[in-house]
């Protein structure tokens, strides 16, 4: 049964093949029993679940269910839950319980989807590898020694692993392509603006954007369904119409023209991971597809502008966790100072605090200039690289992340090589541009992810080309051993 | 030495929305502690703001009342400092695109010159709450109340254009007036709806270089800032005065004990690493939306002085008391209409009303006269019926809540008597009565007689227990006494 897809899942459901009941019941049990070895689930959500999914089986026999009624899904302890503790990954919001639900919880709940419960994830969203987390490490069911990627390493391992069909997670640098990437699955990170990010705990705010995780481009359609909508709570929103993603998932790729970026095949790309990249795209040949070489030369630029700009934003996003309202505080405190001090330091890691110092440095008078002002004229630039590539090609193929999931604590004495682990994905989110991972081959028995980069609100013509890949291909089903079952 | 003040004013004006500038919370003043903030007023993670339009279209009002510049693409920015009343960790302002560009403010001074002080800008922004320390909450312990946290403000920022205190008051009272004729702000200076902070230098007479400044923060009364001024004028020149140097720094002001002391000096200020805000768009006010807004900006004080002078032939100095303040201004209208006599209403509004109203520190809105009911008194003193004495008792009455001028003026039998013959009679009694008056009035040098006439004048009113009508008394007695010579 959890072999099954969100596609599946739903005309099973309709067909009362299963109930929700059913089928909540079994991720519930596996969850339980499976995921001591992945640690990719933070908070576990068994009585409201199993309420959702009778209230679900009604609305099925009632005939009035929306899409997703009755299915399961696992939320990125990211997204504010009400009544459901809230710690974006970190020791200072252990105790947080929201009082509201995030715009994107709301969307799935009104559309009848299950909540299981709440993914584990890099802390704050800051990491590449799901080791900052305060909750202990997820591990990648395709290789429990190695990391399942980050920041939405949780949602991306319990997919992987079959303990949900599919989970929301979120993308600032690469947070929702590179997980899915390691972990061999299909996730999609729409247009800066589609899906709303009130409830969303920010980590960079101009950067943030939620987006849908799943084995299949089909699936990620169903969700991004239900995430994407215009919401007035969140001014950087868009007013757009959302399209049914799951429309034109059969159109042909017969002309479809991909541009393939020279920077993203230069050194440093894992020769395993660009031969499975390269395999890929003489697919889409295949499907009548055109391949067409680009520049986008300002690309090496994204990552030190990436780490100017993102600090930034999160040194004045995390200044509220400040011990006086809510989440941790210090015992004790003598002053207001000590109040802060200790708070901040016991209640953040080691990687926030970096980035927290980071932040603050690059906006301190006499620097500013230097740094956030030069980060910001880069990001202009890069904008400039897309906006030009897009007048010749309709979409940019090319890996999601230089090589397949390192062990642990490989990098963990390097940042900067962490850092250089989202040297592909960056540029998007500087751009605002939606990018998306799926499966395109194994080296080294670890899966490998090529990402998909479309223009402004092109998820559509996005998850065509991934599904029609998918329906040629079967890297998508493939599963960690063990797991098959 | 002669020295000479420089002084600029930074103004904060509440503005008078139902609702904060960044929620939906309600900005009502003298709610209980935090029943007024929702979670994006406490800084919950995930909240996010959405800007408040009438906040943007009052400062717009304000713009164009000063004929400033009006920032077509206005930026909020965040201020980012720590502290318990500030949730965010930032507060979020303007900097380099305030929403209102370079203006002026024409004062008038108490011996009839008028000045022009420039307006650098006037930039929108939130208030912080109230921390309420030791001895305002409970023993050993701060408490904080965020009722006030995301109230809209305008900062208006003045050049140093000011010489000397009533410079400032002028200043400062002349936007009172401006911003309560806009109806943007409610005035309340006692519940925080002005504050001031002052900064002043002195140099000597002739320099034209700037002396070393101080701040003195947050005043909220006319008077507290005069005093303030005073204070810290004459302390600077003494200081200079023996030798010591003026220390840039921000100084506080106590009204109540008259004492002021530095709060921190320029060393120890913030570095408040102001960078755009990423949560909210860049305000665009279009062309025709400020239009709209001209054509419906209501009369302004100096309109209005203008029009008091034409319509009601009143003199500059009753113009410039009655159009000061939009309510006072639309009292004095209401009762100038009613009764027909302009002059004697607008003495009566400026003189007895607001003497009474001040004395009892209420406004004009809880003045328990009516326009309707002074007018109902002016009437009857315009047409005799009542001396100016009597109008006295009769407002007691009224102020008391005894009833209407006519109600009054019938229970306390206060008719004036202006029947001549009557009038007569009793003026040539207390002429018979006082032969030696008479003599000694017929004994004084022709010029000086006149100065006799006050005797005759009591004695009469003291007859008529205080009802005749003086004017017409001291013609009759002006023509017996003519008579008898």
């Amino acid at each position: 049964m959890h072999n099954f897809t969100i596609t599946e899942l739903i005309d099973g459901l309709k067909k009362r093949v299963f109930s929700s009941e059913e089928i909540t019941q079994h991720f519930l049990a596996r969850i339980k029993n499976l995921d001591s070895e992945f640690n990719s689930v933070i908070t576990l959500t068994e009585d409201q679940a199993l309420e959702s999914a009778k209230l679900a089986d009604q609305l099925l026999a009632d005939g009035s269910a929306s899409e997703l009624c009755g299915v399961p899904v696992l939320h990125k302890d990211i997204f504010c839950t009400q009544g459901v503790r809230t710690s974006c990954g970190s020791k200072m919001l252990d105790n947080f319980v929201p009082p509201y639900d995030a715009t994107v919880i709301e969307n799935f709940r009104n559309n009848g989807a299950v909540m299981l419960g709440k993914t584990n994830m890099d802390e704050f969203a800051m990491g590449s590898s799901n080791e900052t987390s305060f909750y202990g490490p997820v591990k990648n069911p395709w290789s429990t020694d190695s990391v399942p990627g980050g920041s939405s390493g949780g949602s991306a391992a319990a997919i992987a692993a079959r303990l949900a069909p599919g989970a929301t997670a979120t993308d600032t640098g690469g947070s929702i392509r590179q997980p899915a990437a390691l972990c061999g699955i299909t996730g999609l990170k729409p247009t800066y603006g589609r899906v709303s990010r009130w409830g969303m705990i920010a980590f960079a705010s101009s950067l943030d954007q939620g987006g849908p995780m799943a084995r299949t481009a089909e699936d990620c359609a169903l969700l991004l369904n239900c995430m994407a909508s215009y919401d007035d709570k969140d001014s950087t929103c868009i007013d757009r119409p959302v399209p049914n993603y799951s429309a034109n998932l059969g159109d042909s790729l017969k002309g479809l023209r991909i541009g393939i970026p020279k920077e993203y095949f230069s050194e440093g790309l894992n020769s395993g991971t660009e031969q499975a990249v390269r395999d890929s795209l003489a697919e889409y040949e295949k499907l009548g597809a055109e391949l067409v070489d680009i520049s986008l030369p300002n690309t090496e630029l994204s990552v030190p502008a990436y780490y100017v700009i993102a600090p930034a934003e999160a040194s004045a996003n995390l200044s509220r966790f400040d011990g006086v309202r809510y989440g941790h505080r210090c015992e004790d405190p003598k002053d207001l100072e000590d109040l802060y001090r200790r708070t901040r330091a016991e209640g953040f890691g080691d990687e926030v605090q970096r980035r927290i110092l980071i932040g603050t440095y690059c906006l301190s008078a006499g620097y500013y200039d230097a740094y956030y002002g030069k980060a910001q004229q880069v990001r202009q630039l890069i904008r400039q690289d897309f906006t030009q590539a897009f007048e010749k090609v309709d979409l940019i193929m090319g890996p999601t992340c230089p090589s397949p999931a390192f062990k642990f604590g490989a990098k963990g004495n390097d940042p900067v090589a962490m850092y250089l682990e989202d040297i592909y994905t960056i540029s998007t989110n500087l751009a605002g541009l939606p990018g998306m991972s799926l499966p395109c081959g194994m080296v080294d028995n670890k899966p490998v992810g090529l990402q998909i980069i479309g223009n402004y609100f092109d998820e559509a013509r996005m998850l065509n080309a991934a599904h029609q890949f998918q329906q040629v291909t079967d890297w998508h089903q493939l599963a960690p051993a063990g797991i098959e079952s | 030495m002669n020295w000479e003040t420089v002084i600029g004013l930074e103004v904060h004006v509440q503005l008078a929305t139902k609702t904060k500038i960044f929620s939906a919370a309600s900005t009502a003043f003298g709610a209980a502690p935090n029943t007024q903030a929702c979670e994006i007023d406490l800084a919950m993670p995930g909240t996010l703001p959405v800007v408040n339009k009438q906040a943007i279209d009052y400062a717009v009002m304000f713009g164009l009342a000063i004929d400033a510049e009006i920032g077509k693409t206005s930026v909020f920015e965040r201020k980012n400092y720590f502290y318990p009343d500030l949730p965010k960790g930032y507060q979020t302002t303007q900097l380099e695109k305030p929403v209102v560009g370079p203006g002026i403010v024409e004062i008038q001074l108490d011996n009839g010159d008028t000045k022009s002080i420039r307006i650098h800008h006037a930039h929108l922004e939130e208030d912080a709450g109230k921390s309420l320390h030791e001895g305002n909450f409970r023993s050993g312990v701060s408490g904080i109340d965020l009722n006030r946290a995301g109230t809209p403000l305008i900062e208006i920022v003045s050049e140093p254009d000011m010489r000397n205190a009533e410079d400032a008051v002028a200043f400062a009272k002349k936007l009172h007036s401006i911003v309560t004729s806009l109806g943007i702000c409610d005035g309340e200076m006692s519940q925080g709806s002005m504050r001031f902070d002052v900064n002043i230098s002195v140099r000597p007479q002739g320099e034209t270089e700037l002396g070393t400044r101080t701040e003195t923060k947050n005043l909220n009364s006319f008077k507290f800032m005069e005093d303030a001024i005073h204070l810290e004028v004459a302390r600077q020149i003494d200081l200079l005065e023996d030798g010591g140097e003026i220390i840039q720094e921000t100084r506080l002001y106590n009204g109540e004990t008259k004492v002021a002391r530095s709060m921190r000096s320029k060393e120890e200020a913030n570095d408040y690493r102001y960078f755009p805000c990423p949560d909210l768009l860049p305000v665009v006010i279009s062309d025709e939306h400020v239009e709209k807004l001209r054509k419906n900006l209501p009369e302004l004080p100096d309109a209005r002085q203008q029009r008091f002078m034409d319509e009601y032939d009143l003199s500059q100095y009753d113009a410039s008391v009655l159009s000061a303040d939009a309510s006072m201004a639309s009292y004095f209208e209401q009762a100038a209409k009613q009764s027909g006599s302009a002059k004697l209403t607008a003495n009566w509004v400026a003189g007895e009303l607001s003497a009474r109203l001040n004395a009892e520190t209420i406004s004009l809105e809880q003045s328990p006269v009516t326009a309707e009911q002074l007018a109902g008194l002016i009437i009857r003193i315009a047409d005799n019926t009542i001396s100016g004495k009597m109008a006295k008792q009769v407002f007691e009455g009224i102020w008391n809540g005894e009833g209407d001028a006519d109600q009054i003026i019938e229970k306390r039998g206060l008719k004036q008597v202006s029947d001549s013959g009557a009038l007569g009679a009793m003026v040539d009694e207390v002429l018979a009565n006082n032969q030696a008056m008479v003599d000694d009035y017929m004994n004084t040098d022709p010029d000086k007689r006149k100065k006799k006439l006050g005797g005759f004048m009591g004695q009469i009113m003291k007859a008529s227990k205080g009802q005749a009508n003086p004017q017409q008394v001291s013609q009759i007695l002006a023509q017996k006494l003519a008579k008898m010579l």
